[in-house]
This record gives C-alpha cells, sequence and structure tokens, in this order.
C-alpha cells in the first residue's frame, strides 16, 4: 500500500512538474557552452590541420602552439565537461524526480567559476602568455593567471560533484532500499570519478602557482608530470563512462528495444570507477626515472580497464540482435539490416560504438610498453584520440543531442533535422576517418605529434609523410563542415524548432529481467576499492619521485 | 547475477588474450631485454655542464665497435650534433636536458623516449643500416621546436 502511495506520488509530481523550467535553464546553459566550445575550438582545430599540411601560414600574430593550446582546452576541457555535466544533471533531474534547490545553486556557482576560470585561461592564452598546450608539463611556465584560471574550473566541476551527491543521498533517503534509477548510477560514477581523478592535478596546480609569480624557485619537474597523468587519462574516461550511459540506456529506447541487464551495466560502472585512476601512468611508459617493474604493473593497471568494455561491446551487440529480431531480421545478420539507420539518434551513436573497436585496440597498443615505445609522441596517438574522443565519445555526445536539446527546450527533432543530423554524422565520420587514419598511419612512419608544418631541412622521411599530413588538412575541412551543421542543429533545436513533448529516452528491463542486487548500490565500499588501486599504482612512484628527487627547475618562457 | 553462456565465452576468451598478451609484453621486457628506457639516475638540471659525464658531451668508443654519445638537449638543438658511427655499432645514447621536457626520437628506428631535466636517460640501439638518420625532439618544447633536429650519419 506504501509503495503504491509513493508510486503514485512520484509520477504525480513527475505529471505536474514535467521537465522542470529552473532545470532545464541549467542544462542548457551547460549544454549551450559545450557547443559554442565546439564551434571555436573546431575553427581552430582546421587552422592547425592546414598550418601543419604547409597550406597555411598563420600570421605572425597567431602561432600555432597557441592555436593548438587553445584548440585542446577549449575540446578536451571545456566542450567536454560542460556537455557531461548538462548531460548528466538533465538525467539526474529527470530520474531523481528533479534536482533540490540548494543542487541547483550549487551548479549554478559552479557554472559560474568554470566561466571565470575560462576566462583567465583565454586571455592568458590570446596574449601568447601561456602557449604550454593543455598538459602545461612544467618547466616550461605560463602565466601564474593561467594556471589560476584552472584552479577556478576545477573549483566549478567540484561543485557540481558536490551536488549530485547530495542529490543522489537525498534520493535514497527517501526511498529506503531502493536501487537507483541506472542513469543516477552512472552520473554517481562520473562525479566520483572526476572528483577523486582531479586531485592529484589539482595539486600539482597548486604547487605551480607560487612558481609561476616567482615566489618559489623550482618544482619537482617528474612529480607534476606524474600528477597530471594521475588526472590526464581519468578524465578520457569519465567522457567514456558517459558516452556509454548513452549507449546502455539511451539507444535501446530508441531502437524499440530493452535494456540488456541492469544489474551488469552497474558492474560496468563499478569496474570502470574502480580500475581507472592509474591507467593514466601508461602516458609516461618511455620517461626516465621509474624502473620497468613498476612499468609493467601499470601495463596491467591500464589493460584490466579493457575488461568492462568488452563486457560493453557484448551487451551493445546483444541489444542490436535482440531488437533486430523482433523487428523481423531473419538469418544471421538479418537483424543488423533492420536497425533504424536513418534516426540520427541511433545512428550517431552507433558508428560511435563502431569507432571504438579500432580505437580500443589502438588504446591496448599505447598501453603496452614496446608498442608505445614505437608510437609515443607519434601522430599515432593524436589520431587515436581523435577516434576515441573526437568520434566514440563527440559523437555520442552529438547523438544525444538530437533528443535532449529538444527534450529541455519543449520542442521537437522534424523529419528535416533528423535529415541534417544524418548527413553530419556521415560528414563527421568521413572527415574523422580520413584525418584520423592518416595520423595512425604516419605516426607509425615517425611524424612527430605537437609539431607545426616542417621539412627538417628536406630530410627525405620528413618529406614522405607531408602527403598523409595533407589528409589532415582534408579530413579538418569536412570536419569544419559537420561542426557548423552541429552547433546549427543544436541552437535550432534550443531556440527555434516546433514546440512539442519530446521524451528522454530511458529503455526499461526485459519482462524476465531479475532484479538487481542492492549491495551493488555500496558506493562507500567501490570508492574504498578504487582508492586502494590508486594506492597500489601510486604509492611506489610518488614516493619515489618525492624522496629521491633531484634539484629542482626553475621556470621557462621559451615561446 | 546471471551471465548468458555466450558472454562468458566472449569474457573468457577476453580475459585469456589480455592475459597472453601481458605474458609476452612481460617475456619480452624481462628476459629479451626490450623493455622501454627506464634510467634512474638524477642530476641537478641548473650544473648539467658542470657534472661528469655532460661536462665533456660528445661520441666516445667504449668497446669492439661500441659507443657511448653523451648528449645534451636544450632548446632548440641536440649536443653534439650530426654524429657519426660505423655500420654495426651499438650506440649507447646518455642523455639529459638543461631546460625543458623534450623527447629523443630517431625515425626508422625504435629509439624514442622522454628526456626530463632532472633526470638522466639512456638508451641503445644497433645502426646495422647505413643511412643518414633523422633525430628529432618528439615533445613540445617552445616556439623552436619544430626545429629541434640532428642527424646521426651511419657508414
Amino acid at each position: 500500500m506504501e509503495a503504491i502511495l509513493k508510486e503514485t506520488l512520484t509520477e504525480k509530481s513527475k505529471r505536474v512538474l514535467g521537465v522542470s523550467p529552473q532545470d532545464s535553464q541549467l542544462t542548457l546553459s551547460y549544454i549551450s557552452v559545450a557547443f559554442i566550445a565546439l564551434f571555436l575550438g573546431g575553427v581552430l582545430g582546421l587552422l592547425q590541420g592546414l598550418e601543419r599540411a604547409g597550406l597555411l601560414q598563420l600570421p605572425p600574430w597567431l602561432n600555432y602552439y597557441q592555436v593548438l593550446t587553445a584548440h585542446g582546452i577549449l575540446l578536451v576541457i571545456v566542450l567536454t565537461a560542460f556537455f557531461t555535466i548538462g548531460y548528466m544533471y538533465a538525467g539526474l533531474s529527470h530520474t531523481l524526480g528533479g534536482l533540490l534547490p540548494k543542487v541547483r545553486k550549487l551548479a549554478w556557482i559552479g557554472f559560474g567559476l568554470m566561466m571565470v576560470g575560462i576566462a583567465f585561461v583565454v586571455t592568458t592564452v590570446l596574449m601568447n602568455d601561456a602557449s604550454v598546450l593543455y598538459t602545461f608539463y612544467p618547466p616550461m611556465a605560463a602565466s601564474p593567471y593561467f594556471y589560476i584560471g584552472l584552479v577556478f574550473i576545477m573549483l566549478g566541476v567540484w561543485l557540481c560533484c558536490f551536488g549530485a551527491f547530495i542529490n543522489y543521498a537525498a534520493w535514497k533517503k527517501n526511498n529506503i532500499k531502493q536501487v537507483t534509477p541506472l542513469l543516477a548510477f552512472f552520473a554517481m560514477g562520473v562525479f566520483v570519478l572526476w572528483f577523486f581523478g582531479s586531485l592529484g592535478v589539482t595539486i600539482e596546480v597548486i604547487t605551480l602557482i607560487p612558481w609561476a609569480f616567482g615566489w618559489t624557485e623550482t618544482v619537482n619537474v617528474m612529480l607534476s608530470r606524474t600528477l597530471f597523468w594521475s588526472f590526464g587519462h581519468t578524465l578520457v574516461n569519465i567522457w567514456y563512462l558517459t558516452a556509454i550511459s548513452a549507449w546502455y540506456i539511451a539507444v535501446p529506447k530508441v531502437i524499440g528495444g530493452r535494456l540488456f541487464s541492469d544489474t551488469l551495466t552497474r558492474l560496468v560502472v563499478i569496474l570502470l570507477v574502480i580500475t581507472n585512476i592509474p591507467g593514466g601512468f601508461h602516458h609516461q611508459i618511455v620517461d626516465p626515472g621509474m624502473s620497468q617493474g613498476l612499468k609493467f604493473l601499470h601495463v596491467f593497471m591500464s589493460l584490466s580497464i579493457a575488461f568492462p568494455s568488452l563486457m560493453t561491446a557484448f551487451a551493445m551487440f546483444a541489444v542490436f540482435e535482440r531488437t533486430g529480431r523482433k523487428l523481423g531480421g531473419r538469418g544471421l545478420l538479418g537483424w543488423f539490416r533492420k536497425l533504424p539507420w536513418g534516426d540520427v539518434r541511433f545512428l550517431a551513436p552507433m558508428i560511435a560504438m563502431i569507432a571504438f573497436i579500432p580505437a580500443g585496440a589502438g588504446g591496448i597498443v599505447n598501453t603496452s610498453n614496446q608498442l608505445n615505445q614505437v608510437v609515443h609522441n607519434t601522430l599515432w596517438v593524436t589520431g587515436h584520440f581523435h577516434l576515441t574522443v573526437g568520434t566514440s565519445v563527440i559523437l555520442t555526445f552529438f547523438g544525444i543531442s538530437y533528443w535532449l536539446v529538444p527534450f529541455l527546450s519543449g520542442r521537437q527533432l522534424t523529419a528535416k533535422m533528423n535529415k541534417l543530423g544524418v548527413i553530419q554524422t556521415i560528414i563527421w565520420t568521413a572527415g574523422m576517418a580520413v584525418m584520423a587514419g592518416a595520423m595512425h598511419i604516419v605516426g607509425l612512419m615517425g611524424a612527430p605529434r605537437r609539431t607545426s608544418y616542417t621539412t627538417y631541412g628536406e630530410h627525405e622521411i620528413a618529406l614522405s609523410w607531408i602527403p598523409y599530413e595533407f589528409l589532415l588538412g582534408i579530413g579538418g575541412t569536412l570536419l569544419i563542415i559537420g561542426v557548423v551543421l552541429q552547433v546549427y542543429a543544436v541552437f535550432h533545436l534550443m531556440f527555434r524548432a516546433p514546440e512539442g513533448k519530446t521524451e528522454f529516452p530511458i529503455a526499461a528491463p526485459e519482462d524476465d529481467a531479475l532484479p538487481t542486487p542492492y549491495w551493488l548500490e555500496n558506493w562507500k565500499l567501490w570508492i574504498v576499492l578504487m582508492l586502494a588501486v590508486v594506492v597500489i599504482g601510486y604509492a611506489i612512484p610518488l614516493v619515489d619521485l618525492i624522496v629521491h628527487a633531484p634539484p629542482g627547475s626553475p621556470p621557462f618562457r621559451i615561446w | 547475477m546471471h551471465l548468458h553462456r555466450y558472454e562468458k565465452i566472449w569474457l573468457s576468451f577476453g580475459i585469456f588474450m589480455l592475459l597472453g598478451f601481458m605474458g609476452i609484453v612481460g617475456y619480452q621486457t624481462f628476459a629479451m631485454g626490450m623493455g622501454p628506457p627506464s634510467h634512474k639516475e638524477t642530476i641537478d638540471p641548473q650544473k648539467v655542464e658542470t657534472t661528469a659525464p655532460f661536462d665533456e658531451p660528445g661520441v666516445k668508443q667504449i668497446g669492439d665497435n661500441e659507443y657511448e654519445v653523451v648528449m645534451i638537449l636544450q632548446a632548440f638543438g641536440f649536443t653534439p650534433g650530426n654524429i657519426e658511427v660505423p655500420v654495426g655499432a651499438k650506440v649507447n645514447f646518455t642523455m639529459t636536458s638543461k631546460d625543458v621536457i623534450h623527447g629523443f626520437q630517431v625515425a626508422d628506428t625504435n629509439i624514442n623516449t622522454m628526456v626530463v631535466p632532472g633526470h638522466i636517460q639512456k638508451i641503445s640501439h644497433t645502426f646495422n643500416e647505413p643511412g643518414e638518420y633523422l633525430v628529432i625532439c618528439n615533445e613540445y618544447c617552445g616556439a623552436g621546436h619544430q626545429a629541434m633536429a640532428t642527424r646521426i650519419i651511419v657508414k
């Protein structure tokens, strides 16, 4: 009786409230910033591709590395962070019956802090005071205001983390012994990783501020680098976790199917949270100051992240086959053709998933000691993350935007706009295939990443790279068309599309699905296990780098 | 928790593949000496030129067709540059940086390592083919990064 009463109450409140306009204003603001960043970062990306190919000479007041720094920060920090928060907060609002007023306030303050931080960062980069790339390895030193900006961005993200934790805990208090909605569970994973994963880099940045001001003389270079990478790769997996939440929850609903398995999905989230943070160590496989034994331990730690992805691969294709057969697909592969290929809400994330097959395999190469030595710091790596982030994650985000934005703005995705989305997806896929493909190949041939146009004194090997670098320019040109179409689509759906009701797609479990065991909700245990894995991975190198540190380095500004 | 039989097969296959992969990587690292460069000596990055062996950078013959190259990396060059070694020589590079982080990559070989100020890095390679090898810095190190290159001439 009590349960029924509660159910009708939440149903009622949902019906009355619909999308709370206050919540949608918040989440749409985040999403708007994300797509403005996509536009700006995309334009800068095109400039770089053309410069690298030798097709364009940048004016003297704008250097290649300045453009590269801004491209990186706008796309891998601003776009991804703002989209992730916007989408996850929309998910929390929808599945937990609205955001609490104090949570909304926290997220708005976070928004303000991040905007202030971005203003600091963008200004210093524009003034050419921070051409240090988004990895900002010391002892190359940017203006101290660049690092202060980064701290503001981080504080903003943390407030959003705390807001999510508060809303989650409040729901649990009102729904004792109940399993949380799956999307909220994903959000919890994302924000837990974000908070704990960013502690290391925050410590790094805080030590860099007094050093950049000249108040301290030197900095521990390897320690900074190690703290940075404890965050750098976790961030990648935060986007990945955000993307797969849509693969598991929204995509099955869009194609008319059901959830694969609530329990196994939660297990994937938990495994990704626990194994993730030490994964970034493989960025340091050819670094000095760390033993081969330690590096081998980290090969294991990074490879363990592949396991939940194998679970995801199985789950996705199981859902597709089940649904395709239900729709009348016959024979071994007939189900494949029954999938709604003309629906952008399916097509974009589907291509994203397919891209993750070579992308994941490339990741295994990157994390494997000797193979890493072959590709380290070559364009292969740039190709890798344009396939993972630029395709698997971003195409999923694009796919989400075609239902999330109209859902939040109270509008509808028209057939025409869907068609535009399909065209956009195809252009994007072609652009990335050309660009990331060429990057992988020329990287194997030795071409370095993060380097402006050069022939190294007409050396024959460097000259043999040029035709491939040409392809970067061609891919980049296709991609900028994709960027323009996508940004147009998002703002059209936000302000111009016909009004109407759009559904937030959440797949229901199969009729014969077993109930989800409650022990999966034990976040305290998952966080303790996550921290234990961090200690296993990082206790040795951090202690070693602090205790056996060489004299530090003074700041250098050589751009 | 229920796992479909096919999923069990798929995941077992995945686990064994990853373990096999680990086994190969480990065997190559520890039994065949193919592990990544991981030297652990440190140095004062502000006193590189007065600290041995970097007070005398250069190429030294240390054995029968074996050479040691003591090299300083700085923005935007390599000291010494344009070095010459005979065909078939085993070359042991000992490197450090006196300013920012650099990379040391020789195209068409597996020489690829980070050179970090405060740390000494070592890497070895046997040059079996004659030619003019391209040496580049592959870590962004400032405005002249794209010009930071030299040659190893193998005759």
